[in-house]
């Protein structure tokens, strides 16, 4: 489903991630593993081309309209006048024509996604109204309701509770079980070894990529822990 | 009492043509102005409408050099400059990840310095006070034609890209992510912001014509948190202040513009005080508090 060729992204010429080389099934779910400033957000900007590779490629084999991708913090106004069924349902309307409204069959469809993330009635509570974790409840009924093949999630439990969590992780493996692809950057490492299938840990380079059990490991771990990312400005000039 | 009332508010718009053009004209930009108004203000670019006012100016001077008081020549000319300077703007702010808003007031001084060099080589004074504060009660045919296109082409235009707008300015990274046009619609809304400022410019100036985007949309947002409700609410409350701003101008010989502006921040100040969702007094009212 997903091929990175020799893939290198960066900024101003410094790369974050270097030469790599991955290819993610589909109905897989991955962990994006690693320390803070080693490109694993990037890599999702990368796969939804809001930043261009410095070198090779990325492959897609589905369509573009297939993925759905959550920022690490929400870009949400909150004081934008819109109520929480709206936010959900511009899953479901950006795919309509400009004059086709939500139908009946619609709203149910947004009430009962609603539901499923907790938020049952809050749906004409204005966004203002709503916490942080109620609005990553709200985005997460929103990838529902978008129905994407690849699912990419960029530190999805960011300042979320506990409680919020475990319900989200609940409907992470709703997807996976349901045969989508997930691509998921988290910190959590048990989070990932009870959740995930695959984990790759990055360190600027690919470190390891697997099964979970078999990659994270105090040594892979140690080795992607160990560098450090800021950019030099004497740094060679990359040969490979 | 009631024919009092009838001659004092009623006859004068049934009596004279000019101020049967002045309401129309009125009425026009009432339909349109206050609804772009409502989005700037949403994207938080409330004074780029000002900046973008004066942005037109060297064009429509342009457009006066060369045909005098035309309305075609001015309009063309404030449309091209607007223009530019919203793509520039825009542009030089995506390319160097910069504040829009900033590039925006580099672009729009050097727009206004230019106007102002142009018509002063050229021109005079009056003619200046005349672009920025319009002259509701000398409008000829041609304006109302422009103003009725104007309102019409937004009422269309807008209600193709509200979709994409409103997303852009709630969640742009979601919008980013399933669709490209974020930037074309942008773009777009830009362009409409530009030729409401335009056409109006004849009618009650440049500079006025920012009051009757801004204002409104600003009060009507201490009445209502539904969107529909605040476009509508806006809408309305311009269309007040402009049939108070019309009848004072008439029977007191004021200025209409600044006449229905001041009519616009009387109705703000009342929105702001008695508004039913933001509105001061509502604050200061304490009652029992919910369980939960």
């Amino acid at each position: 489903m997903l091929t990175f060729n020799n893939l290198t992204i960066g900024y101003n010429k410094h790369p974050v991630i270097h030469h790599l080389n991955m290819h993610i099934e589909k109905g897989t779910s991955v962990a994006i593993v690693g320390p803070n400033g080693c490109g694993k957000s990037s890599l999702l900007k990368g796969i939804m081309s809001f930043i261009k590779p410095m070198g090779g490629s990325i492959t897609i084999d589905i369509s573009r309209d297939k993925i759905a991708y959550l920022p690490q913090s929400s870009t949400v106004d909150k004081t934008f006048p819109m109520t929480t069924l709206e936010l959900v349902s511009s899953g479901l309307l950006y795919k309509k024509s400009f004059w086709a409204g939500l139908n009946r069959d619609d709203i149910r469809l947004v009430n009962s996604t609603l539901e499923k993330v907790g938020l049952k009635g809050m749906a004409d509570e204005p966004l203002k109204a709503l916490s942080g974790g109620q609005i990553q409840r709200a985005l997460f009924a929103r990838l529902i309701i978008q129905d994407a093949e690849l699912i990419l999630l960029d530190e999805p439990f960011n300042a979320i509770d506990y409680k919020t969590t475990v319900e989200l992780l609940k409907i992470i493996r709703m997807w996976i079980d349901a045969g989508k692809t997930v691509i998921s950057v988290l910190h959590d490492l048990k989070q990932v070894r009870d959740n995930f299938t695959y984990t790759a840990i990055l360190s600027r380079e690919l470190v390891a990529y697997g099964l979970t059990e078999e990659v994270l490991t105090g040594d892979n771990l140690d080795k992607a822990f160990s560098n450090s990312f800021y950019p030099h400005k004497d740094a060679n000039i990359c040969n490979k | 009492m009631l024919n009092d009332l009838y001659s004092y508010l009623i006859q004068p718009l049934l009596s004279y043509d000019f101020m049967q053009k002045a309401s129309v004209s009125l009425i026009c930009l009432c339909l349109s102005a206050p609804l772009i108004g409502v989005f700037l203000t949403l994207k938080r670019m409330s004074l780029s409408g000002d900046a973008i006012s004066h942005a037109i100016l060297p064009g429509a001077a342009v457009g006066f050099l060369f045909s005098g008081l035309s309305v075609t020549a001015m309009t063309i000319g404030g449309m091209i400059a607007g223009i530019v300077v919203i793509i520039m703007s825009s542009l030089f702010s995506r390319a160097s990840k910069s504040s829009e808003e900033s590039n925006l007031a580099v672009f729009y001084l050097f727009s206004l310095a230019l106007g102002v060099l142009i018509i002063s080589l050229n021109g005079s004074n009056l003619d200046l006070l005349h672009f920025l504060f319009g002259s509701v009660f000398a409008i000829g045919s041609e304006t109302i034609v422009l103003l009725g296109i104007c309102t019409t082409v937004t009422l269309i235009v807008l209600s193709f890209i509200a979709r994409p707008l409103i997303l852009d300015i709630v969640d742009p990274l979601f919008l980013e992510s399933v669709s490209k046009s974020g930037t074309w619609v942008h773009i777009c809304f830009m362009i409409l912001a530009v030729f409401n400022l335009v056409s109006s410019f004849q009618a009650i100036g440049t500079l006025m014509a920012v009051g009757i985007m801004i204002i409104p949309a600003t009060s009507a947002k201490f009445w209502s948190y539904r969107l529909t409700s605040i476009l509508v609410i806006s809408v309305f409350q311009a269309l007040i202040s402009s049939y108070v701003g019309l009848i004072m101008s008439f029977h007191y010989n004021v200025p209409c513009s600044p006449a229905i502006i001041i009519s616009l921040s009387t109705l703000y100040l009342v929105s702001f005080i008695f508004g039913s969702h933001k509105g001061i007094i509502k604050k200061f009212i304490k009652g029992k508090h919910y369980e939960n």
